[in-house]
């Protein structure tokens, strides 16, 4: 299977060369408008085709991994580092894209995958599509030439087969990594798509914003999956890792931060484009960085630049990257200077108080946001060139730069929807902020009411202070975003004559873009409510003998024993904790720590009870060697659970901005037949 | 008179304002087990997991317990917060601070991200208060109808045609 899978990956690598180099020459005659022997359309075809056969050679090669991790073929060296007989299906499947080689052809293949669609799909417009399948495969080229050359997966171990394997590293052993990886990739490897398609777009000068259109979709399934795996991650940290946060600010995380940041700013900042055929180069410049921070990110962890806790072992694919990241700029800032001339905004701002206005400092904001975490990340590796020293950048500096942006840019997904398009008078401004100015100041007195005050013990707090401002600033941007609903269904109600929910599922469907695009900012307010509940986060650390107590919070912990288990893959210790509030026995939690046979490497399973107003959260942390006492460490983690609730809105207003809107002529028909005609301005197209 | 005398009162409000801002930043940590926390999630565990010394608890490790008893010792000796950092960053290495300090070429991590967010918002704003001047010019300028048709074509055949406004 080894040899089958070499071979697969050459004949792919082989393919996708054919593809970028047939393309390339297909699309050259096209805009030379030279006679050849074959027609240009004819060529860029069997480069088309050459792509759809390149996904077919990498499906190949990707099963014949997972066949040889399934069959415990230890005579592939990376399937004797990373699995071993007794590990459980799903992770051998995991394995898969547990190590450099591996993930680098899981890459492979999901950017065959997009690939093979695009190419499926190209009647949509052939030759935008055949631009951007060029670049598509040469960007193929480049990951099949590392994985070829540089990291191959199917090499080959030198000396005497061993009977077992290394084993999956145990940190990767959790369900979530089954799926965390993909999604992350799925998002990372997803970005090529709208990148390719705007550069194909802006080296053909593609007349008018059709290719945003074309690739909308594309970028929001790459944007959501993208959201997906990076808050699966940080679930996988919170259930996993065992110290009570989800989030540390790890170059690892960072990486996959800033991509979702400027394709955040691009799905916003596509709207002016196709309204106003504003920001054209910001858009293109925005996407291209996208695609380059997606690639940064894998140099920086897979280069060995950065050191984290998640970085694959240091290698020479550093170089492989660096390469090719200068070449994309290269290529980048070199199509944009031939034709910048066709990115000419038709329209400009009227107003500093305007809809476009707030597009633009959101924009701002989430760049401002990606450069200080870009910042942070690369700082230790400038500090080492200039004063020959690292230093850390960890969370203290990430918690006093960028909560601030974050809490502005959630003011903005406040206000940017209260502005009207052009220009807004003091009036309206008035009439749209009343009463989200009213809930916001309203929070801020009943939190300081209930106690969330930005001091403690005479000096100031700023955790608290963060939360009190977060707490105030969802509350209002909640509000804002509700009373947009209600309008719009307010106005449907009555041109209808419907209750409020039939009128806002209309609202919703006529407009699903707008209406989804809240629903995922009703998601990123929960979301940050549940990231402001860390603030008031406390632990208990303590050796708890046979009925000893551990009080936290409104719990009371009890030791009732402790206990072991053992399997083909890992021996096991529990505590079996009794759990009582107000006296009464409610529950019991098993805090388990395991050590792993074939790695011998231990690792906590953490028990988590998850309520909507906190979570309880403990760990077992192993005995004292000098006492022999196992010892509990008990978290009170409040409203983490809202920021697994705030996920599933994003992921469900991704979804309903998905859908087609109804068109005008489809929403008359939804109404019944006996009710007046409309006789208010539709609602769904803006203000 | 009366603009002046109101000008005034928002003079004097904001100045009380900066001053309880600043009293409240000015305050410091008052006792013991707060400075431990505060210092414990300044400074990292130097065995090399990447973690805060006030939040290191991975199984088997060898230096957070070690760090943890040096750091409550030199607070119960009454060093002050640059005091114990600056011992930790002797003892330790630089990299045993969980942020870059504030002085020397230290300082440009912490200002550089404010200077580029004030130089865009403020070049941001320029603009758009250029082009808000020049919108009158813009009005004047005949309308692309050539764009605006292509434009409703594209939005036709993508079916896009009312969800702009978001």
């Amino acid at each position: 299977m080894a040899a089958f899978g070499s071979f697969a990956l050459l004949i792919a690598l082989a393919l996708a060369a054919y593809n970028l180099f047939a393309g390339t020459i297909a699309l050259r005659m096209l805009a030379t408008g030279q006679p050849a022997r074959i027609s240009p359309e004819r060529l860029a075809d069997t480069a088309r085709r050459a792509g759809i056969a390149g996904f077919i050679a990498v499906s190949g090669a990707a099963f014949a991994l997972v066949w040889s991790v399934f069959n415990n073929d230890f005579s592939i060296t990376y399937i004797m580092e990373h699995s071993n007989r007794a590990l459980p299906a799903p992770y051998k499947f995991a394995a898969l894209w547990s190590g450099q080689e591996g993930s680098l052809l899981l890459w492979a293949w999901l950017l065959a995958a997009y690939g093979f669609v695009l190419r499926l799909t190209h009647k949509t417009d052939v030759k935008l599509y055949a631009y951007a399948g060029t670049i598509l495969a040469a960007v193929q080229v480049f990951f099949l030439a590392v994985i070829n050359f540089a990291a191959p997966p199917f090499s080959l171990l030198k000396g005497a087969i061993p009977d077992d394997g290394n084993g999956l590293n145990p940190l990767l052993q959790y369900p979530e990594m089954v799926i965390h990886p993909p999604m992350l990739y799925l998002g990372y490897v997803g970005f090529t798509i709208p990148f390719a398609f705007a550069l194909g777009a802006l080296m053909m000068r593609y007349p008018g914003e059709k290719w945003i259109k074309i690739t909308r979709g594309w970028t929001m399934v790459t944007w959501l999956f993208l959201t997906m795996g990076i808050f699966l991650g940080m679930h996988w940290a919170y259930a996993v890792l065992g110290w009570g946060g989800y989030w540390g600010w790890d170059p690892v995380e960072n990486a996959s931060f800033m991509p979702w940041l400027t394709g955040t700013a691009f799905l916003h900042s596509v709207m002016m484009q196709e309204r106003k055929g504003m920001m054209k180069s910001w858009n293109v410049w925005l996407i291209f960085s996208t695609f380059m921070l997606s690639i940064l990110g894998t140099l920086l962890t897979r280069g060995g630049l950065v050191s984290s806790v998640h970085a694959f072992a240091q290698s020479s694919i550093g170089d492989w990257f660096m390469v090719f990241l200068v070449i994309v700029l290269a290529v980048c800032i070199f199509t944009y200077i031939l034709q910048r001339s066709h990115l000419k905004s038709e329209q400009r701002l009227e107003s500093l108080v305007s809809r476009e206005s707030s597009f633009l400092f959101n924009n701002l904001v989430l760049l401002a946001a990606c450069f200080v975490i870009l910042w942070g990340t690369l700082f230790p590796i400038l500090s080492e060139y200039v004063q020959g020293s690292k230093v850390t950048v960890g969370p203290p500096f990430y918690n006093r730069v960028a909560i601030p942006i974050g809490l502005f840019l959630v003011f903005l997904t406040g206000v940017g929807p209260l502005l009207p398009w052009r220009a807004t008078s003091l009036r309206a401004i008035r009439r749209n902020f009343v009463i989200p100015s009213i809930a916001l100041w309203s929070t801020v007195i009943v939190c300081l009411a209930v106690g969330v005050r930005p001091w403690k013990d005479g000096s100031f707090d700023a955790g608290n202070f963060y939360a009190l401002v977060a707490f105030a600033i969802s509350v209002g941007v909640f509000t804002a975003i509700l009373s947009e609903f209600l309008r719009g269904a307010g106005v449907i109600s009555r041109q209808t004559h419907r209750n409020l929910f039939a009128a806002t599922y209309l609202l919703i469907r006529r407009n699903t873009r707008r209406y989804g695009g809240y629903i995922i900012h009703i998601g990123v307010v929960i979301v940050v409510v549940g990231l402001a509940g860390a603030a008031f986060n406390r632990s208990e650390e303590r050796e708890l003998a046979l009925h000893d107590k551990l009080p936290i919070g409104p719990y009371t912990l009890e030791c009732v024993g402790f206990t072991q288990d053992s399997n083909l893959n890992y021996n096991s210790e529990y505590a079996l904790l009794d759990v009582y509030r107000d006296g009464k026995k409610q529950f019991q939690i098993t805090p388990e720590k395991r050590v792993y046979l074939a790695s011998q490497q231990p690792q906590t399973m953490v028990a988590i009870h998850s309520v909507p107003g906190w979570d309880l959260y403990v760990v077992y942390e192993g005995t004292n060697p000098d006492t022999g006492q196992p010892i509990i460490k008990a978290f009170l983690n409040p409203l983490v659970s809202w920021i697994w609730a705030g996920v599933v809105f994003m992921v469900f207003g991704t979804f309903v901005a998905l859908v087609p809107s109804l068109t005008p002529a489809t929403a008359a028909l939804r109404i019944p037949a006996t009710q007046p005609a409309p006789s208010e301005p539709a609602l769904g197209g803006g203000h | 008179m009366r603009a002046a005398s109101r000008i005034t009162f928002w003079i004097k409000g904001a100045q009380a304002l900066a001053l309880a801002i600043a009293v409240c930043f000015s305050m410091g940590a008052s006792n013991a087990s707060s400075r431990f926390n505060d210092l414990g999630h300044r400074l990292m565990c130097t065995c090399g997991c990447a973690q805060l010394l006030g939040e290191c608890n991975h199984v088997g490790c060898t230096e957070s317990g070690r760090e943890r008893n040096e750091l409550s010792a030199a607070i119960a000796a009454g060093d002050s917060d640059d005091q114990i950092l600056a011992s930790f960053a002797a003892k330790y290495g630089a990299t045993a601070l969980a942020a870059p300090r504030t002085h020397g070429f230290d300082l440009v991590a912490w200002i550089a991200p404010f200077a580029v967010f004030a130089a865009a918002l403020l070049g941001t704003i320029l603009l758009v208060r250029q082009w808000s001047v020049g919108k009158a010019k813009v009005a004047a300028q005949a309308p692309n109808p050539a764009m605006d048709a292509l434009r409703e074509k594209i939005r036709r055949e993508t079916g896009a045609d009312n969800d702009g406004g978001f």
